[in-house]
């Protein structure tokens, strides 16, 4: 007799779930967004430089409108670059 | 009552003393037209992260200050924009966090595993300003031990970095 342990899947169950996105703005309380910091502004951008969409951080927008214009500053300060090729 | 808080680069073929005395003058400045400095942040030489006329690294300062109206800025943007030694500049105008993270920075209570990592970096970038700085100027030479060599083209840096 098969026990709840034998049982295969054919297909990994834990694959499909992802874990729930949040905002770690919200989620540790930092109000202000540093434009002068660039190591953790690189959290939010793809290794070409490229902003990373809310869809992928996770940000709130509020948050999200604020790493942007962080990054902005960051950027015209050549703390990070406008282009680049692998950043991470 | 506005804080604000302006960084700019100052061009590194400069020797040390024209470089303090720049970022000095735009204190003086500030402080002519009725603004208290907050304080003045020297963040040193630092790699910029793309040329800007074709130099490789700036000095930066950051200076906060607190004024009334704030109808000196433009003014002062503009001898930013004439003076050849400026790179580059940004004005902000910070919000209440904004002057909480400030004060919290200077206290060091922001960042304390993650900065760690980037304040060794920082040591690390300053004792190379402190080597480029103890070179002779119009040729910086970091390698260390060439420095009994030749004494290297005049060149070097621009082709270093």
């Amino acid at each position: 007799m098969a026990s709840r342990d034998d049982i295969k899947f054919l297909s990994n169950p834990t694959i499909g779930q992802q874990k729930k996105k949040y905002c770690r703005f919200k989620k540790y309380g930092i109000k202000y967004i540093d434009y002068k910091d660039p190591d953790f502004l690189l959290q939010f951008v793809n290794e070409q430089g490229k902003i990373l969409p809310r869809r992928i951080t996770g940000n709130s927008l509020k948050y999200q409108r604020k790493v942007s214009a962080s990054i902005k500053r960051a950027r015209h300060l050549a703390m990070m670059p406008y282009v680049g090729d692998l950043l991470k | 009552m506005r804080n604000h808080e302006v960084t700019f680069i100052v061009d590194p073929v400069l020797s040390g003393d024209e470089i303090k005395a720049t970022a000095q003058a735009y204190a003086d400045l500030i402080k002519k037209e009725g603004a208290q400095i907050v304080h003045t942040d020297e963040m040193g030489l630092r790699q910029l992260a793309y040329p800007i006329n074709r130099r490789t690294s700036g000095v930066y300062y950051c200076i906060e200050f607190q004024s009334d109206t704030g109808a000196f800025i433009p003014k002062m943007e503009l001898s930013f924009r004439r003076d050849e030694r400026i790179m580059r500049f940004l004005t902000v105008s910070l919000d209440k966090y904004g002057i909480k993270y400030n004060v919290d920075k200077r206290d060091g209570k922001i960042g304390k595993a993650k900065k760690r990592v980037s304040k060794a970096a920082a040591a690390a970038q300053a004792k190379k300003a402190a080597q480029t700085k103890a070179a002779p100027k119009p040729a910086p030479k970091p390698p260390a031990p060439k420095k009994a060599a030749t004494p290297p083209p005049p060149v070097a840096k621009s082709e270093e970095e």
